[in-house]
């Protein structure tokens, strides 16, 4: 029953990010604590994640999916968090009301002095990547059909193709073919693996799955149900190669070809997005560009790692429990961030200059290509080293972190913006 | 003992359920027999849902008739069958000097055929009514009875309104041959069984030259399927306000730019003559032109902001128009024949057969009256189909009201379009049920946004299973063979990996 | 003499092996740039061990599938006997997370247990 309506804090998600932040605004003095969840439990997207891989940095053990989120899910009913399961999220106002719509319910609205909003992200679809042919049964993307697998316990086909080497393709390769199914192919465009090697080992390899790098679909053939795929091999500008098709017959086609931050509701809320990550524009607090705002998690940028997520999660409740509070915000004076040499985009996209004062900021960010050398991962500001350390390689798929401390606050402090490049040792 | 009906209609498309709608306002039973598991799954299922102004038709062809007919018929279509519609008024773009002449000859074309509203506008008119356009536009052509609907709610409407006043609908039945006394049609054989009928009607779109040649009717009309794609935009990403032709070619009215009563822009058709009447197929040179033609319009379009793609079949025929002086083969055919009694054959209903569908409706009944019919109309008969709740165009205190009164339009099933389950059900259970994703998605908009279907399709199959009384493994997307789901995860006897 | 080729997977670097064999026996491992790898690629080449993640049937549960997983590692060429071993066992809800459903899975000494908490429906 619903008995307030305002809240300190609304959560819009229970993913990681979501159960994290609401944790966390409780144990920063937050009285009213709501997350509102669409479906009918918590957890977001891990109840589905049945795998293992979760909580090796944030609990220093290899969980399943499920698991990790069951821990969040626990402390957040032990600390007085509230949820609102089967309800979506309409309509969020700059002045952060929030329409909402349920069966329980109906149609109302709740107020909050803060929001998060941890929506997490979608998948690409086909129509998106503009594959040819006919639209017959049988294509999905790999999330819905692990849904399906996993959660509702049903299997979308018998022999499968999946497009893209992302790690859902991977993980679904293995499961389905736990599950007695066919598997006969992974495509991926690119010329490198878009996950990690570790899947490609325990996924692929371990149960002779083929991957054709730079290979990708020419056209989808089927009326009623996937009868087959045409596949071709491309250069590397995504050129078809002539002569390079293949038919291979198979009843599914799984797509992995891509996470979008889902942020139609930011959108509403009036929050800027950079366009470059399909997220919001953040501060070291995760706040977005309206006041009391705040956003965490693969609703910002896509991670790979959730217990990253968490700890993001943590960040923007903390802030989002504080603005509750305090109701006004400080005129903060920023430092915008850049994206330089190799790399994609940074978040933060901007730090408070006196921020760091008050500990460590980590620096989010990917690079634009493989660069499997030892690379110099570097701060600067203008021509100015701020801060520098050096790994063995960088590569798309796995996000980087670069950590400023206190110690670089003056620095930080004096900045006109910082940029932050990722390059090879041998070109240093 | 063999069912015996007054009219049969053969294919429940937009001009199907049009005719039976019309049919049904008088005593008879009437049939309606669709091969598919659902209404429109042709043509209908995959155009512009343009209702043209009938400026490009032919002058002195049943094309221009119909389509000038029709379209002045919408306004009242719309009132009492309650589909999304507007009369947006349509231009017709000259881009560069060179293109103005093209202009003029659709005006004088348009007024022949009678088309009224038209005017001429210049090209800097237009960048301040379209602030997208080419800036190198040259004038427009403004036809102001133009229209845009979604053609699918009409023809769900409009079958809807059919089988309120009484009409049959047998999906999942297809024509097979026609059953003969002499020269007279008595009735129609079906993979499904004979139906007995004093009248057929030929409403078969793609494959109305078959079912006619079955009866010995026209042996040299051939319908070729003209395919044309298109793309579909976010919404949240761009916004046209408008509904743009180019200057039209031999292939047609062109490539066009145009909004969508849903808020989307969608771009397209080519036209590709095909041999398969059942290759609904996109392409990449198909796409690739249709991106062309549109940026000509738009050049700011961009592709990263394309959420669908899909392609539909025109029924191209090849009948001479039979107003003499008038050279043109391409024309409808919507007559009683001179050899074969007890049949209304249609042909060849491409564009603008959707602006045309009520005057279509309306010749036919005509037709049918001349040739003796006496038709006498019903009592009861009720020319409303009433409007139904959709819930993402409803305001705040709306939406409110519609969960006090049923919960179920509480749960949010499509998120990208804010479709219920309210909604969901409520067409599951319709005069004409929805019983596939596909159906439900075409009468909801669920689907078509920009997960489409990632997050709602699990939930729809669930619906769906609970609804009917089926098990999830028997949920299709479009009939039967279909299906999403091939069996349990946890099956006993399923060999594992090893 | 045998010459076997990995990809280490003990970090996400994914180094690529070569381990030299006399039958059953390592005699070198290269190609690895720390201890982790050497330790990885030894065993790989010996006793190669996996963790397994699987679903169980669950009856009277808020869903029809439990998440569950091996808590260790268990050798590889046992996969299909662990699924096998898992898809014959149907639980009752409620469960708790961390619950053992399947002790000692064909005595390997691991135990199979619930990824989650299955309330009753």
């Amino acid at each position: 029953m619903l008995t307030k309506e305002t809240y300190d804090v609304i959560v819009i998600g229970s993913g990681p990010g979501g159960l994290a932040a609401a944790i966390e605004a409780k144990k920063a003095g937050a009285q009213d604590v709501l997350v509102i969840e669409r479906d009918v439990e918590p957890g977001g997207i891990l109840l589905q994640c049945i795998h293992n891989g979760f909580g090796l940095q944030n609990f220093k053990e290899d969980l399943p999916g499920p698991e990790y989120a069951q821990r969040y899910i626990n402390e957040a009913r032990a600390i007085g968090v509230e949820f609102l399961l089967d309800t979506m999220v309409i309509d969020v106002t700059p002045q952060r009301r929030l329409y909402l719509s349920s069966q329980r319910h109906g149609y109302f609205t709740l107020d909050a002095r803060a929001i998060v909003l941890a929506m997490g992200c979608r998948e690409r679809t086909r129509a998106q990547i503009r594959i040819p042919g006919m639209r017959p049964s049988g294509v999905f993307t790999a999330g819905t059909a692990q849904r399906w697998v996993n959660v509702e316990g049903y299997m979308p086909g018998k022999n499968f193709v999946i497009l893209g080497s992302g790690d859902i393709g991977m993980i679904m390769a293995r499961r389905l073919t736990f599950e007695g199914a066919k598997v006969s192919r992974v495509l991926e465009i690119q010329s490198y693996l878009s996950g990690l090697s570790r899947n490609y080992v325990q996924c692929l390899q371990d149960w002779d799955i083929p991957l054709q790098l730079q290979h990708t679909i020419k056209r989808i053939m089927g009326k009623n149900r996937v009868e087959a795929i045409e596949t071709v091999a491309v250069d590397d500008h995504w050129n078809f190669v002539p002569g390079s098709e293949e038919i291979i017959p198979c009843d599914t086609l799984l797509l992995s070809v891509g996470l979008i931050p889902e942020n139609e509701l930011s959108k509403k809320a009036g929050v800027l997005l950079d366009p470059i990550t399909g997220g919001p524009y953040v501060d070291e607090r995760f706040q977005t560009s309206v006041p009391g705002i705040f956003a965490a998690g693969n609703v910002v940028h896509v991670y790979d790692l959730v217990d990253y997520v968490s700890i993001a999660g943590d960040t923007a409740g903390m802030h989002a429990a504080r603005y509750a509070a305090a109701e006004t915000q400080h005129e903060a004076d920023y430092v915008p961030l850049k994206a330089g040499k190799n790399v994609r985009y940074v978040v933060p996209h901007k730090l408070d200059r006196k921020a760091l004062e008050n500990g460590n900021i980590q620096l989010q960010l990917r690079v634009t290509r493989p660069i499997e050398e030892d690379v110099w991962l570097e701060v600067r500001s203008e021509s100015k080293s701020v801060v520098r350390r050096s790994e063995r390689y960088a590569r798309p798929g796995e996000m980087v972190t670069i950590m400023l401390k206190p110690s670089m606050a003056e620095e930080v402090r004096q900045a006109a913006s910082l940029t932050v490049d990722v390059y090879p040792k041998a070109e240093a | 003992m063999q069912e015996k009906y007054d009219f049969v209609v053969i294919g429940a498309g937009v001009i199907g359920c049009m005719i039976a709608r019309w049919l049904s306002r008088y005593e008879g039973r009437v049939l309606v027999i669709e091969k598919e598991a659902d209404l429109g799954m042709g043509t209908t299922a995959a155009n512009t849902s343009i209702v043209h102004a009938g400026y490009d038709p032919v002058p002195g062809s049943l094309k221009a008739r119909m389509n000038v007919k029709g379209n002045a018929m919408w306004d009242q279509l719309k009132a009492e069958l309650n589909f999304a519609y507007v009369r947006s008024g349509d231009y017709v773009i000259a881009i560069g000097e060179e293109e103005l002449p093209a202009l003029d000859t659709l005006m004088i074309q348009g007024k022949k055929n009678g088309v009224p509203g038209m005017i001429m506008i210049s090209g800097e008119e237009m960048r301040a009514r379209e602030k997208n356009i080419n800036p190198n536009v040259s004038g427009a052509l403004w036809a102001s009875t133009g229209g845009i609907c979604d053609c699918f709610q009409v023809n769900v409407a409009a079958g809807e309104n059919a089988a309120m006043n009484g009409a049959e609908f047998k999906f999942n039945t297809a024509f097979e041959d026609f059953i003969m006394e002499g020269d007279r049609i008595i009735g129609i054989k079906t993979n499904r069984g004979d139906f007995l009928s004093r009248w057929v009607i030929n409403c078969a779109g793609l494959y109305s030259d078959v079912v006619m040649h079955k009866a010995g009717v026209r042996p040299e009309f051939k319908i070729r399927p003209r395919k044309g794609e298109y793309m579909v935009f976010d919404r949240a990403d761009i916004q046209i306000d408008n509904v743009l032709f180019p200057v039209p070619s031999e292939a047609g009215k062109g490539i066009m730019v145009t909004n969508t009563v849903h808020g989307n822009t969608i771009i397209g058709p080519n036209a590709q003559i095909i041999d398969d009447k059942e290759d609904t197929s996109t392409t990449i040179p198909g796409m690739n032109e249709i991106w062309e033609g549109a940026q000509k319009l738009i050049p700011s379009l961009d592709r990263r902001h394309v959420i669908a793609t899909f392609a539909g079949l025109r029924a191209m025929g090849n009948a001479p128009c039979k107003t003499p002086g008038v050279n043109y083969n391409k024309d409808y055919i919507i007559e009683i024949p001179e050899n074969v009694r007890g049949f209304v054959n249609l042909g060849g209903i491409e564009s603008p057969g959707l602006a045309s569908a009520p005057a279509i409706a309306e010749e036919v009944i005509d037709l049918l009256k001349d040739a003796g019919e006496k038709l006498i109309e019903k009592k009861d008969w009720n020319p409303i189909r009433p409007a139904r709740p959709r819930f993402r165009n409803m305001t705040h205190a709306e939406r409110q009201e519609l969960c006090e009164v049923d919960p179920a339009y509480g749960r949010v099933i499509c998120r990208c379009e804010n479709v219920t389950e309210g909604e969901i059900i409520r067409e599951i259970h319709a005069p004409i049920p929805a019983i596939t994703y596909d159906a439900i998605k075409r009468r909801t908009w669920l689907g078509t946004g920009r997960c489409q279907g990632s997050f709602d399709m699990p939930r729809v199959t669930a619906i769906l299973s609970r609804e009917l009384g089926i098990s999830p493994l028997e949920v299709t997307k479009r009939g039967n063979g279909s299906e999403f789901l091939s069996r349990q995860t946890k099956e006993l006897g399923v060999q594992d990996a090893d | 003499m045998e010459e076997k080729n990995f990809i280490c997977t003990a970090c996400p670097m994914g180094c690529k092996l070569i381990v030299r064999m006399e039958g059953d026996k390592v005699i070198k491992v290269l190609g690895h740039r720390c201890r982790r790898g050497e330790i990885y690629g030894r065993q790989e080449a010996v006793a190669p061990q996996r963790m397994v993640a699987s679903t169980v049937r669950v009856r009277g549960g808020l869903h029809p599938l439990l998440p569950v997983y091996t808590k260790g590692s268990i050798p590889k060429r046992r996969i299909g006997d662990v699924l096998a071993a898992i898809r014959a066992v149907e639980v009752k809800a409620p469960v708790k997370a961390t619950q053992v459903i399947i002790p000692n899975v064909i005595g390997t000494g691991v135990d199979v247990i619930a990824s989650r908490d299955m309330p009753e429906k």
